[in-house]
């Protein structure tokens, strides 16, 4: 790259007038301290990151470390109801908060694509700074690479979050038992349609939102009031509500069984899956999960759900059970159970 | 094959020939939808949409006949051993 | 939603399938043409509560699964010409022609657009005259009249970067192809709901009158299926043969009209190419010669494949015909699998192949 540059990129003034991400800004030199310093670390509050060292210090934490780390492509950067850097927050707080931990340190590692307008890295900048204010996590470490046209999408993000242990429990598959009660935080397929509306241009009025929010504060009070009645958690993300259970049936040995006709889904998402032809399972959440919990603690378990979440509407969608043959059951219509296939390769539209 | 789903007429849009489209509400959602082959649909009532355009009206009065019978076939039943899950 | 959540009601449901076994004397074989309908018999469980009663065949009514290896690969070879853009519908681009899918061909540099709507792809070739826009155009007699009315759009628009590979298929010869097999055992057929919603069902007299077999027009919900295997049962036991509609919400009696004048102002019958069933008289619409110009077979003459090979192991249109289980075929499960399908019942999740598949992974024996 350093031997290719164009006469344009040698000129500072045309290159800091530029309004799109150029080579030059992931060169090294002035322009990337620049670009990191004008539009990416203020917004993160003074002494956050910390820019003069190789590392944060993140001092001592009370409790057992937990570390994650993901990427986050997704194409557009912007949908209804979030954007890659809500997405990159919430995604990276969700795994730290579905594990049992409590989130307190993001990194923020930015690939982007040379030709990608400012203004779009200023909004998700914006948004990843606001998202993790909101959460309560502090992003305390950055990078910045830029990759020549064609190379990424844009852009793409990679957060690695720290969190610590509050209760001693560990959230796993293991724990799950048969009888136990399989619960859903809230409506599901939001995220997934509203990125597949946005990408695909399926003009739909209201456009589907994607569901992206953070999960640990209502983690944390399952935890707290289920203890070792709460098995085990996770976010349905990719692969929606139906990759959840075949992991946790693969996990645990057990079969994961449920009933279809309990499944919580708005109206608009449910419009919009009948008329693409989609199965709400498979469609990717951002900001609902599923929880195994003990039979008993059901009631206590969907009131705490129905206290914290916006939109509402958890639900018991169905139980473990001893594994026959198929590791995840349905019941729809006539009431037989049939195994749940595993996601499919592609969500997309069908006509048949 | 040939997924249909029946939507209502909520506004049309243009009542030409070849262009004419209408929006059409899905459940909570709604989409504009090419009516050229359903150019008689009015507001309020269904069409069944497949691949962005309306196929057919829904014979409503043939609904309710059907769903008539199905209501009666579950009064016969009721009070019969057989336990529906 | 109306006119769908009172079709899946539960206890009707139980109450139809308890009168179909009260009904049935003896086993009967019926043949679900439509796709659609497979997947609602599947999903639902209808199959399972029917065993012993009455045998469904889940026909070759996918047109997605029965577009030919040709036609695939001629749409894989456009993705890859420069400034040109395939559009399709999302179930079209999964599936494989002798070499690679629209889906793979797309990560090695393919374009692909998936369209919702064929008049969309209209719509992206209107706003991007520099590309030329090819619709991979798939489907039914259900379909024909949409992209039909793209035909017409981008005529009156007068495009000259849109064009589409017509790969539309025509139910009626199927059947009739199905019932001139040797050893063929359908009794019956629950015919397709959204074809006949364009067609009417008057169409198919002849064929009930000389096949002897009788045709019951079905929709797609759980007790719309239920209503017209019971019809079909019906009828078996009295021995009539006849055409019957239990879809009559959706389907009447001389179908769309309006719509059948579009798929003839655009369209002619021809022979076509069915993968796993050979060549079937009359199976397929190709453009008129006045719509030559949007006729991407012709536009780009040069491209048509030349070695596509089709795959001579798939017993396809036996499974199809219900002659062989799908274990029944060599490639079962070796050189045909999900994964990398050779025909047409392995190619969508509820093809006959791929549902035995799956089943069979965790070893249970259906019928």
């Amino acid at each position: 790259m350093k031997t290719s540059m164009t006469p344009a990129m040698n000129c500072p003034a045309s290159v800091s007038q530029s309004d799109t991400v150029m080579l030059a800004h992931g060169e090294g030199g002035r322009l990337m301290r620049r670009l990191i310093l004008e539009r990416i670390a203020w917004r993160f509050g003074a002494g956050d990151v910390q820019f003069h060292s190789d590392a944060a210090c993140l001092g001592k934490l009370a409790g057992d470390v937990a570390l994650t780390t993901d990427s986050y492509v997704v194409s557009p950067l912007f949908f209804p109801g979030g954007d890659i850097g809500t997405l990159a927050v919430h995604g990276t707080v969700n795994d730290l908060a579905m594990s049992g931990a409590r989130p307190l340190f993001l990194t923020l590692s930015l690939i982007l694509e040379e030709g990608l307008p400012l203004a779009m890295l200023d909004q998700v900048i914006e948004s990843v700074a606001a998202t993790a204010k909101a959460c309560g996590v502090k992003i305390v470490a950055g990078d910045t690479k830029v990759v020549p046209h064609g190379a990424a999408d844009g852009m793409f993000i990679n957060t690695t979050g720290v969190g610590v242990y509050e209760f001693h429990q560990r959230m796993s598959a293991a724990n799950i038992h048969p009888g136990d009660s399989l619960i859903i935080s809230g409506p599901i397929a939001r995220h997934g349609l509203a990125v597949l509306a946005a990408r695909e241009s399926i003009a739909l009025s209201p456009s589907p939102r994607s569901d992206s929010a953070p999960l640990h504060r209502v983690a944390a009070e399952l935890l707290e009031t289920l203890g070792a009645d709460l098995r085990t958690m996770r976010d349905a993300t990719r692969g929606g509500v139906a990759a959840v259970l075949h992991e946790w049936a693969e996990e645990s040995g057990h079969a994961m069984w449920v009933d279809g006709n309990c499944l919580p889904i708005l109206p608009e998402s449910r419009g919009v899956c009948e008329l693409l032809g989609l199965d709400p399972l498979f469609v990717a959440n951002e900001g609902t999960f599923v929880a195994a919990v003990a039979p008993h603690h059901v009631n206590q378990a969907l009131a705490i759900l129905q206290s914290h979440l916006t939109i509402g509407c958890p639900a018991s969608i169905g139980c473990v059970r001893h594994r026959e043959l198929s590791p995840v059951l349905i019941s729809r219509g006539l009431g037989a159970d049939q195994p749940l296939d595993e996601p499919p390769v592609a969500m997309l539209p069908r006509i048949c | 094959m040939c997924l249909g789903i029946p939507g209502q007429v909520v506004r049309w849009i243009n009542r030409d020939a070849t262009f004419a489209k209408a929006e059409v509400q899905f459940a909570g959602v709604c989409r504009e939808v090419h009516m050229a082959c359903v150019p008689e649909a009015e507001i309020g009532q269904y069409v069944i949409v497949h691949a962005g355009i309306a196929i057919c009206l829904v014979d409503e009065d043939e609904a309710a006949k059907t769903l008539a019978v199905y209501k009666l076939l579950e009064s016969f039943a009721e009070g019969s051993d057989e336990v529906p899950r | 939603m109306k006119y769908l959540d009172e079709y899946r009601d539960r206890k009707t449901s139980r109450l139809l399938v308890e009168q179909i076994r009260r009904l049935a004397t003896r086993p009967w074989v019926l043949m679900d043409v439509c796709g659609g309908q497979t997947h609602s018999l599947v999903r639902y469980g209808i199959e399972q509560e029917l065993t012993g009663t009455v045998e469904m065949i889940h026909g070759p009514g996918c047109p997605v699964c029965v577009t030919s290896t040709e036609l695939i690969d001629f749409a894989v070879a456009l993705s890859q010409r420069p400034q040109t853009i395939v559009a399709s519908f999302g179930d079209m681009i999964r599936v494989s022609g002798s070499g690679n899918s629209l889906l793979q061909a797309r990560s090695r540099g393919g374009k692909l657009k998936i369209v919702y709507s064929p008049v969309d792809a209209v719509e992206l070739a209107r706003k991007n005259p520099e590309l030329e826009v090819v619709f991979f155009a798939v489907g039914f007699e259900t379909t024909a009249p949409a992209t039909a009315l793209a035909v017409f759009h981008a005529d009156a628009l007068g495009l000259s970067n849109f064009s589409l590979v017509a790969a539309h298929v025509r139910v009626l010869p199927a059947m009739e192809t199905i019932m001139e097999m040797p050893d063929n055992r359908v009794q019956g057929f629950l015919a397709a709901g959204h074809v006949c919603s364009i067609t009417g069902y008057e169409i198919y007299k002849p064929f009930v009158a000389k096949y002897q077999v009788p045709v019951v027009v079905t929709g797609f919900e759980p007790i719309d299926l239920l209503e017209g295997i019971l019809r079909s049962v019906t009828m078996l036991e009295d021995s009539q043969v006849v055409v019957e509609n239990c879809y009559g919400r959706g389907v009447q009696r001389m179908g769309n009209l309006f719509a059948q004048s579009l798929i003839d102002r655009v369209y002619e019958t021809e022979d076509r190419d069915w993968r796993g069933f050979g060549k079937i008289a009359g199976g397929g619409y190709r453009l008129r010669s006045q719509y030559a110009g949007f006729d991407a077979c012709k536009k780009f003459t040069g491209m048509f494949p030349q070695d596509s090979i089709a795959a001579t192991e798939c017993r396809g249109a036996d499974v199809m015909s219900g002659r062989i289980r799908p274990k029944q075929c060599p490639a079962f499960g070796t050189t045909c699998t999900p994964e990398s399908p050779l025909g047409a019942p392995m190619v969508s999740s509820e093809g006959a192949c791929a549902a035995y598949h799956r089943f069979d992974s965790f070893a249970i024996e259906i019928r």
